[in-house]
């Protein structure tokens, strides 16, 4: 077991420099650090020197990959590569291009990410399991086929659509929650509500129709079978088997994304003016400030590598039958 | 003249291809009988025909053809335009530009302005618009009569030409015994007769009003949404051309394999979809921009350029999305090499890669499959968000991302202008919605799981 | 489960009928207050006065930080009063061997001038840590930590040391001042100050930046006492006094950064770029970028009291109502973080905001002419108590050709027809009508309205575009086709090859509205039939093009930093060029009488005599049409009926102060306009109901059976 935590481990790192290399090559392929530092400066009267300056001040001055003007190991250390991507394995962020602390803007831009991200992750999947049950209760009925219709025509929708309809309707139409901002504690409340509502009818459809195969899937088992045989009713044996078993599965797909929970929703953030990190990161995009995007992309990694490493050892927890070799 | 984008070629390569590997399933029993049950669930097969139709539209869209057209309907001069064959279907809808906004079968403007009324007394009105209900003396008394007549017309037409269309194909008059035949026959020809309905009334209509509206520069909006059908077409089937090769090789060699060969793969894939998508297609296409701006002399036009972004695009979701599909066929490959006719073909010292063509490819097709259909309706809806964030499409190039992207504004206004919203919303959901209830048909008739 | 159930759906019926607002978006207790609800789409870069230089930054650090002197409220055309100064500068020249010249001397003669500045006494900076001087060594170990106001503060007295330290730190290389360039040609010594930094910089790199800027002298800049210093300029030149009311030069105490030097307050994001300390009449409390910035009433505000006087127009308009006032008139500013206009403009509507500009998709609701042609605003609007204030800006937004291009640029004739005649074809009368809805004048020369050397009526056309009738009437489209077949393009074709003319368009492609723009741009050159290739691009390269002159086409923009003709004229001034200096001529225009007028224009006083120069300069640019003249924008802005005191006043951007609210009718507004309808919510619920009442009752069937 412990082994197999260690070697999961070292795989890790293969992966995450992996991921360094990737967007080292992107970024610094794009954009020479002369255009970042004149875009960072402003566009009224930058002179050369002020640019030379803001380089310096950053570490772009340095060559990318190689430093011949050095000796010895510092030949590779004193590279843009080196002091901007390595150092990100440190979680040392550095500066952003605007000459931010990264870190420390992660940490606080992290909290409406999740005030956010978690509530709509647990009331989106009480809203499916509810509905996915409905659609079984319902089973060979009208409502059902209504119910896996509106599941697809749920999913044939933009998620754009969810939001601008959801900011008129309940925004600015019916008037129950601000249109758009954040504020801390209890207060976020008002400003959560909306786009948690949105989130979670705009992933109604998928999800109700995963859980529901997935419970399907769990009935045609051979102890559901046993169990319908032995004369109890289609739902008892919904309620009391299938739903507790399938709880595995349900909760493993579930470990795999809580890490990235932290990185926040792109859309609806900045649709709503959330400052979570789903906004920065837009915003970061937009204004083509590479280093946090380079942050970003490589916590995103760190944490989606975080979820796979949880889901796995979550299946060797709940699931003895999976080996670990 | 043939004018021919790289997309338009591509897109006729994929068509090709998707018919002759059709007349070859069709050949084997083995591939007929499960797309004989797709088709013989109705909701597939009406979803069927009705993305035949975005099809059609699409593939009309991507016949660009040069042609000489008069600078205005006055001037001698003449320029050359390229046109595509739906263009020049459409001429009345293009070329029938207002000024700006205007509601659908408005015969007004959306914005007031300074003019001169009857007694040359200057009135702050919604001034007449100069097609849209133009044909009308009164239109607030005469719209509604008009309308109804022109679409009764409509249907009445519509109707001869589905009887037609009958007559002909079940050649004779014995209709209703050539309608019942099957349940794919008549799901299929009762949903042609509603579309057909829909666009012999359509095309009664847009001569003589912009049934959708118009948009901020006065382009008459049905036009924007059926040009952005195409767009919305290449990017969920030329990205599947992209990414099919790459999964399939990969996917099927990493299980086969195993090894160090596997190793690379998975370390590959891994790596890639670690990264969370939106950041990688966003510095990818941003470095696709410099390319395209380090190099204008490979591009001789508007509609080149906006194309090439396009085929980026699709390069570029390509490359990102081919990951899941890899993994899924790897895992495949890995339990099917361990059936018994696989070792006993290994045993018999059949060549690796035979045995891959043979035995393995197409037992996992299904899930090639499966998978294709379902991305298809994923791609067409990533779109609008890519352009959202500008990382998507050419801004000039019509899509439904670019119409959704323009109408956020639209709805802040007062009245509020909903109509470019509602057709890019009708329309992607029309595709996406057919797309989605096919590949519900589709999974149904490949999954060896299901039992219906 | 039912009961409690069926209790709630009471309780959201019953407080439908009530007085209830769900949506206010800030806490109950603050909208009480006298406040001022303001919004910043983008956190702003910088909040450094020597190194700020875009309008949203300036709208917080211009409330902050005072200059020697700023543009009196009421008063037009715009005219400097003191501020923190005593009274304005005494100017007295100095000849090349260092004799004191008359006022009177030409230019030419002089070799340097010398501004005598004298303070007001008594002025306090605001309470702030950097103060207590010994925060400068260590930070307690027990503070905060997310917040400076936790610290114990102090203040200090105002000296001309203040503004000597911030001049210095312009030039200081580290700062990175965007001014630096262009002060280090008039200030004196401060080019070699700058040097000498440099080289002590790398020297000693462990001296902390304040004692590194104390241990050299500027030698432009010299302290007479605490309340009168000199600054020194190269030459003659007048447009200083404008520079010094800018926030570049307001004082900063060199506390500032000897405290913000301490490493955990770099590091926690707390720098002078982002919690600026200054003198003005609010302080900046609470600096949130990424949800909201706070300013509040500086406690230690030196006295200064709303104008007595006021031009005729705006006494009419009651803006002498506070008169005598002690400033400032509010206690609090809010800027929310507000990214897109589409929920602001809600806000607005809502009572959330008290401010709103009309962007073009909220013009028909907001703005409706009268039969006449006046612009007024529509029933809704009236109803609602809001006004309106319009304004044409001290702005230029202009159509450019590169002229270092082989097609569009150069002095040869033909290049020239061409750009006279693009500049007929590009309609700007539609543009502004489309894209502005009419918030424009079309631009017949660099000079926008408002500033000296703007010539209007008959006189102002420009006659290579234009023809006066009752008007300016642009010329016709066959003038131009005229024009372009002697460029040697008839019907858009190359007369010598056949070729069709292509040209590029560069253009940073941002927003949703830029597709349509585009469109009609690539409509103008149809017209003509040459094609049009936009070239988008980021914004990124966009610079870089322009830099290295790459480009063929572009559209940009220009806001007046003074009221001076001087600052847009520089604009096509050849040592100015893009690509060749580095300056701000986007063009790369080069005209040599243009230039020689320029340098003797560029020193003078607005006389009858500037006017000619001016007026030959203009008719220069007009024939060589290196820019189509684009428009120049109106400003029209809204603002509640609570909101009071605002007038349009395109220099000053310390207007903060002179404001006031009236929180309760604000309120009021608020609650009449914010009713929640909550019986849809009702509907939907009862539906939900409906769906799951029968299976809960058949779930508790099957248990009650088991249990059995």
């Amino acid at each position: 077991m412990i082994n197999y935590i260690l070697r999961r481990l070292l795989y890790v790192f293969p992966v995450l420099l992996g991921v360094n290399i990737l967007t080292f090559v992107l970024f610094f392929v794009v954009n020479s650090p002369d255009d970042m530092a004149r875009m960072q400066l402003g566009d009224k009267h930058v002179s050369q020197e002020a640019v030379d300056n803001w380089k310096v001040q950053r570490g772009y001055d340095l060559p990318l990959l190689w430093n011949e003007g050095v000796s010895g190991l510092s030949k590779a250390q004193e590279t843009i590569f080196f002091k901007k991507s390595i150092s990100l394995f440190l979680l040392d962020f550095g500066l952003s291009d605007s000459g931010r602390d990264i870190l420390s803007d992660i940490s606080q831009r992290m909290w409406p990410s999740l005030a956010l991200a978690i509530p709509s992750l647990i009331v989106g999947l009480l809203v499916n399991i509810t509905f996915a049950l409905l659609l079984i209760f319902y089973r060979g009925s009208y409502l059902e086929y209504g119910g896996l219709f509106l599941c697809i025509a749920l999913m044939s929708i933009s998620g754009l659509f969810y939001i601008i309809a959801g900011q008129y309707l309940v925004g600015k139409l019916l008037v129950l929650t601000p249109i758009s901002g954040y504020a801390p504690g209890t207060d976020a409340f008002k400003f959560i509500i909306l786009p948690v509502l949105i989130g979670v009818v705009g992933g109604l459809g998928a999800g109700a129709r995963w859980y529901r195969t997935l419970f399907l899937e769990e009935s045609s088992r051979d102890y559901v079978r046993t169990a319908k045989a032995k004369g109890l009713s289609d739902l008892n044996v919904l309620f009391r088997h299938v739903l507790k078993n399938a709880m595995i599965p349900i909760l493993t797909g579930i470990v795999v994304v809580l890490p990235l929970l932290f990185m926040g929703s792109l859309i609806t953030e900045s649709f709503f003016g959330i400052p979570g990190l789903g906004s920065y990161t837009i915003d970061a995009i937009n204004r083509q400030d590479f280093a946090i995007v380079r942050s970003m992309v490589f916590l995103g990694s760190f944490l989606y590598i975080i979820g796979l490493l949880l889901t796995d050892l979550s299946y060797t927890l709940v699931d003895p039958r999976v080996r670990l070799d | 003249m043939l004018a021919l984008l790289w997309s338009d070629i591509l897109i006729f390569l994929l068509i090709g291809g998707l018919v002759l590997s059709a007349y070859f399933a069709s050949k084997q029993e083995q591939t007929r009988r499960p797309w004989r049950k797709a088709f013989q669930s109705r909701v597939g097969t009406a979803s069927f025909v009705v993305l035949l139709v975005f099809l059609l539209v699409g593939l009309l869209d991507s016949i660009h053809i040069k042609q000489s057209e008069s600078l205005s309907p006055s001037s001698e001069e003449h320029t050359e335009v390229v046109l595509s064959v739906l263009d020049i279907f459409l001429t009345p809808l293009r070329t029938q530009i207002e000024k700006t906004y205007s509601a659908p079968f408005s015969s007004f403007a959306y914005a007031k302005e300074i003019s001169l009324d009857g007694t040359g007394v200057s009135v702050w009105t919604a001034p007449r618009l100069s097609y849209g209900g133009a044909h009308l003396e009164h239109p607030q008394e005469e719209i509604f009569g008009d309308v109804l007549q022109r679409s009764l017309l409509g249907l009445l037409k519509g109707i001869a030409a589905w009887c037609v269309l009958l007559l002909v194909l079940a050649k004779g008059p014995n209709v209703v015994a050539f309608i019942n035949r099957s349940v794919f026959r008549k799901t299929a020809l009762y949903t042609l007769l509603g579309l057909l309905l829909i666009i012999f009334v359509t095309a009664e209509l847009v001569g003589f009003y912009h049934i959708l509206g118009t948009d901020k520069v006065g382009e008459d909006v049905l036009y924007q949404a059926l040009k952005s059908v195409r767009t919305g077409l290449i990017i969920g089937s030329l990205t599947t051309l992209v990414m099919l090769p790459i999964a399939i090789t990969l996917g099927l060699l990493a299980g086969f394999f195993r090894g160090w060969v596997d190793d690379a793969i998975q370390y590959i894939y891994t790596t890639l979809s670690s990264i969370p998508s939106v950041l990688l297609i966003a510095a990818a296409i941003l470095m696709a921009q410099v390319y395209m701006a380090n190099n204008p002399e490979l591009f001789s036009s508007v509609a080149q350029r906006a194309d090439m972004r396009l085929l980026l695009l699709c390069v570029i979701l390509g490359l990102t999305s081919w990951t899941g599909l890899c993994r899924l066929l790897r895992a495949e490959t890995l339990k099917i090499r361990e059936m018994d006719y696989v070792q006993a073909a290994q045993a018999l010292g059949v060549r690796k890669l035979t045995i891959l063509k043979r035995h393995i490819l197409p037992n996992v097709m299904h899930l090639v499959m499966i998978t294709v259909v379902l991305d298809f309706s994923g791609l067409v809806l990533a779109e609008a968000v890519l352009s959202y964030i500008n990382i998507g499409v050419d801004p000039s190039t019509y899509s439904w991302g670019n119409m959704i992207n323009s109408a956020r504004l639209e709805m802040a206004r007062e009245p509020i202008v909903w109509w470019s919203l509602a057709a890019s919303f009708i329309f992607m959901f029309g595709l996406v919605l057919a797309a989605n209830l096919f590949a519900d048909a589709v999974r149904d008739a490949f999954d060896p799981r299901s039992k219906h | 489960m039912f009961p409690p159930l069926g209790l709630f759906v009471l309780c959201l019926l019953t407080t439908s009928c009530t007085d209830i607002v769900l949506n206010n978006p800030y806490s109950q207790q603050e909208s009480q207050k006298a406040v001022i609800y303001s919004s910043f789409s983008e956190r702003p870069k910088h909040l450094d006065p020597a190194r700020a230089y875009s309008s949203n930054e300036y709208a917080i650090i211009a409330q902050v930080y005072e200059p020697l002197f700023q543009y009196h409220y009421l008063k037009r055309p715009y005219q400097l009063v003191p501020l923190l100064a005593k009274e304005m500068p005494l100017v007295s020249y100095y000849g090349h061997s260092g004799e004191k010249l008359p006022r009177n001397t030409s230019a030419a003669r002089i070799a340097y001038s010398e501004y005598y500045l004298s303070l007001q006494g008594g002025v306090q900076f605001q309470p702030h840590p950097a103060f207590n001087l010994a925060l400068h060594k260590a930070l307690p170990n027990e503070w905060d930590r997310q917040s400076l106001n936790s610290l114990a503060s102090n203040t200090r007295t105002l000296t001309s040391d203040d503004f000597i330290y911030q001049i210095k730190r312009l030039a200081d290389p580290a700062t990175q001042s965007p001014i630096a360039g262009l002060m280090k040609n008039y200030i004196v010594g401060f080019a070699d100050f700058m040097q000498a930094q440099g080289v002590l910089q790398k020297e000693q790199p462990h001296l902390r930046k304040a004692e590194r800027l104390h241990s050299l002298n500027l030698s432009g800049v010299r302290k007479i006492d605490d309340l009168h210093f000199i600054i020194r300029i190269k030459g003659k030149y007048p447009q200083f006094l404008n520079w010094l009311a800018m926030p570049f030069f307001a004082p900063m105490p060199w506390e500032a950064d000897a405290f913000y030097s301490n490493a955990e307050l770099v590091k926690k994001n707390m720098t002078l770029d982002w919690f600026p300390i200054g003198t003005g009449p609010y302080w900046l409390k609470e600096n949130n970028p990424n949800r909201r910035i706070v300013l509040e009433k500086n406690p230690n505000f030196h006295l200064e009291t709303y104008p007595a006087e006021a031009d005729t127009i705006f006494k009419k308009m009651g803006l002498l109502h506070d008169a005598g006032k002690k400033l400032p008139l509010t206690e609090k500013v809010i800027f929310s973080l507000e990214k897109e206009s589409v929920p602001y403009w809600n806000k607005f509507l809502q009572g959330y905001y008290d401010v709103s500009g009309i962007s073009s998709d909220s013009f028909d609701q907001a703005v409706s002419f009268s039969a006449t042609g006046n612009i007024g605003l529509t029933q809704d609007m009236q109803d609602r108590g809001i006004s309106l204030q319009t304004a044409v800006t001290t702005s230029s937004y202009y159509f450019g050709f590169n002229m270092m291009d082989k097609v569009v640029g150069g002095d040869s004739d033909s290049a020239r027809l061409l750009r006279q005649s693009i500049s007929i074809a590009i309609d700007y009368e539609e543009y502004i009508s489309i894209f502005q809805n009419g918030r424009g004048v079309p631009a017949q020369s660099i000079i926008p309205p408002g500033i000296f050397g703007h010539v209007s009526g008959k006189e102002g056309v420009n006659p290579t575009t234009y023809r006066w009738q009752e008007g300016y009437k642009r010329r016709s489209l066959e003038e131009a086709k005229v024009l372009l077949t002697k460029a040697g393009f008839p019907s858009g074709r190359n007369v010598k090859t056949g070729e069709q003319l292509v040209l590029y368009f560069d253009t940073m492609d941002s927003g949703p509205d830029s597709k349509a723009r585009l469109n009609w741009l690539r409509k103008q050159f149809r017209k003509l039939n040459i094609e049009l290739v936009v070239r988008a691009t980021d914004y990124n390269r966009f610079q870089e093009k322009m830099r290295n002159g790459s480009a063929q086409m572009f559209m940009w923009g220009w806001n007046a930093d003074y009221p001076d003709p001087e600052n847009f004229l520089f604009l096509l001034y050849g040592k100015n060029a893009k690509a060749l200096h580095g300056g701000e001529n986007a063009s790369n225009y080069q005209n040599a009488e243009f230039d020689r007028l320029f340098e003797q224009m560029s020193s003078m006083n607005n006389t009858a005599e500037r006017q000619v120069i001016i007026d030959q300069m203009i008719s220069i640019s007009r024939k060589d049409a290196p820019w189509v003249w684009g428009f120049h924008p109106k400003a029209f802005s809204l603002h509640h009926a609570w909101y009071k005191n605002s007038t349009p006043n395109l220099m000053a951007n310390n207007k903060t102060k002179y404001v006031r609210v009236e929180p309760i009718a604000r309120k009021a507004y608020q609650n009449k306009w914010n009713q929640a309808v909550i019986w849809p919510l009702v509907i939907g619920l009862f539906m939900l109901l409906l769906l799951v009442v029968p299976a809960v009752i058949s779930y508790r069937k099957i248990e009650r059976a088991t249990a059995l």
